[in-house]
């Protein structure tokens, strides 16, 4: 028999939608625009660790490669570029080859940027949206350094590869060994300190490695650091943001970077998207930007174990 | 030699690991949003029983294992093997040294039926079924009327088992027990 109905059950689907009337609530209290950016695109990311799903357009006699979103970050930076103001979006996004309990291909995101506000001010509005869709009390913050000397006692901007090594190794049973510093951070971010965390909290301040596009900046013990942050719920990672890079040298300079990495991995390299440049040669405002993972709230919302149950069709149904 | 990419990885996957047969209880898929992707995989060696995670880095591959589970009649001992049959009708058998039944051991009774993992063709492990019946060689005399409830006392079954038994039980009485935690269920009526 053809298996055709929905993953998630109509009560969880009318959770979905009591959960996205309050976002929108919340935003339109706050004066924040909502906003809505193309899916399919000629550019895309060259993140390394972030595929995307590129899609075929006829434009006359030719066919042009274009791309699936994996986040409306570009677009909407455009926007504040062009004098928006602070915008929010609700909006789908795609990423190759991300299946399991906690990913879909196809998968909703909440993304919002509020103009000169600071990080703490960010995380701060952050956790207000958190408690009013989950009702759950308030958020504790730990810096990255804080939270691997707590649980793991190490410093993670200071160690070395090798002790970095070391230390996993007492940690997880890892198959094979070429693994990048960043690689091992985040594994045991994720294996070792992710389950002894409190049920809700953010980690602020990234290793410089990990920027993706946040500003670089100094902390108080002297070294550089990502003014970037991550909201962790139950183990789950909820939300991503950024005291947003506005230099237009050095994003081009970044993706550079990306696209030299992803050749090394043999994987297909996608030129700098010439458009957020100019965007944000001609100024983007000052600003910080995060976005949450709309499924992966849900999931808390009604504890659902897996993603499938708040989509309505996952991606083995869709 | 056949491998697995971390993609095709799923539970009851059979691969080697440290050159040893092993196979997938549970994977999990670890990938932070800006990050290298991980395959977190709970692993039970087949040789061993040891139940262990290792962490995959997505896109790595590993050896398959030839590893087949066959269900076996249980013939007799020489000494040295311990010998079945397989149940396909082929007559074919195959002999177990003393470290693939071990778990077995006590628990074999001729023409019972035993799951056998066979590594590279030749077997590594032999499991019993969850409930066997067994005969009761020697336990001390049965307690007159005692049906109901009260103590225990160990029972020697004709496999070499030895289980804790009602005081009811006698010499001869066939009894069902729970491999898995040697408990007694029932007396099987004769």
């Amino acid at each position: 028999m053809v298996d055709w109905k929905p993953s998630a059950s109509l009560k969880n689907l009318q959770q979905r939608a009591y959960a996205l009337a309050k976002i929108r609530r919340f935003f339109s209290e706050r004066d924040v625009l909502e906003v809505e950016t193309p899916l399919l695109a000629r550019s895309t990311v060259p993140d390394v660790y972030i595929e995307s799903i590129a899609a075929e357009v006829v434009e006359g006699n030719s066919i042009r490669k274009n791309f699936l979103q994996t986040s409306p970050e570009f677009f909407m930076k455009r926007l504040l570029a062009s004098g928006s103001g602070s915008i929010y979006q609700i909006a789908k996004a795609f990423r190759q080859e991300e299946k399991g309990a906690r990913h879909n291909i196809e998968f909703t995101l909440l993304e919002w940027y509020r103009l000169s506000y600071s990080l703490d001010q960010l995380m701060t509005e952050l956790e207000q949206l958190v408690q009013e869709v989950l009702g759950c009390g308030s958020i504790s913050r730990f810096s990255y350094r804080e939270i691997f000397q707590q649980h793991l006692q190490i410093d993670p901007h200071e160690i070395s590869l090798e002790e970095l090594q070391q230390r996993a190794s007492t940690e997880i049973d890892l198959s094979g060994c070429d693994l990048s510093k960043t690689d091992y951070l985040q594994l045991l971010l994720s294996n070792s300190i992710e389950p002894k965390l409190p049920p809700y909290c953010i980690i602020y301040d990234y290793p410089s490695e990990q920027a993706a596009l946040a500003t670089l900046a100094t902390d108080e013990h002297g070294v550089v650091v990502a003014k970037r942050f991550e909201l962790f719920g139950h183990g789950l990672e909820l939300a991503n943001g950024y005291f947003e890079l506005s230099d237009a040298a050095e994003q081009r300079a970044r993706f550079e970077k990306d696209n030299a990495a992803r050749k090394e991995k043999g994987l297909q390299t996608h030129d700098a998207d010439e458009k957020l440049i100019a965007a944000l040669e001609s100024g983007l405002p000052s600003c910080s930007g995060v976005a949450v993972g709309v499924d992966r709230l849900l999931m808390l919302l009604v504890e659902a174990k897996n993603i499938s149950e708040v989509i309505s069709f996952d991606s083995e149904r869709a | 030699m056949a491998t697995y990419s971390t993609s095709e990885f799923k539970s009851g996957l059979k691969v080697l690991i440290d050159s040893e047969p092993c196979s997938m209880i549970e994977v999990e898929k670890v990938k932070p949003g800006k990050g290298q992707a991980f395959d977190r995989v709970k692993l039970r060696n087949l040789v061993n029983g040891r139940v262990w995670e290792r962490t995959f880095k997505s896109g790595e591959s590993i050896e398959a294992a030839d590893v087949m589970e066959l269900e076996m009649e249980y013939l007799y001992e020489d000494g040295e093997f311990w010998h079945f049959m397989k149940t396909d009708d082929s007559f074919e058998q195959v002999a177990a040294d003393v470290n693939a039944i071990v778990d077995a051991k006590i628990w074999l009774k001729e023409q019972d039926k035993y799951t056998m993992v066979l590594w590279n063709e030749a077997p590594i492990s032999v499991t019993p079924p969850n409930f066997v019946e067994l005969e009761v060689s020697d336990t001390d005399p049965g307690l007159k009327g005692d049906t109901a409830q009260g103590g225990t006392k160990p029972a020697k079954l004709s496999s070499g088992a030895i289980v804790k038994v009602p005081l009811f039980v006698n010499i001869g009485d066939i009894l069902r027990v729970d491999t898995r935690n040697s408990e007694y269920q029932n007396r099987v009526t004769k």
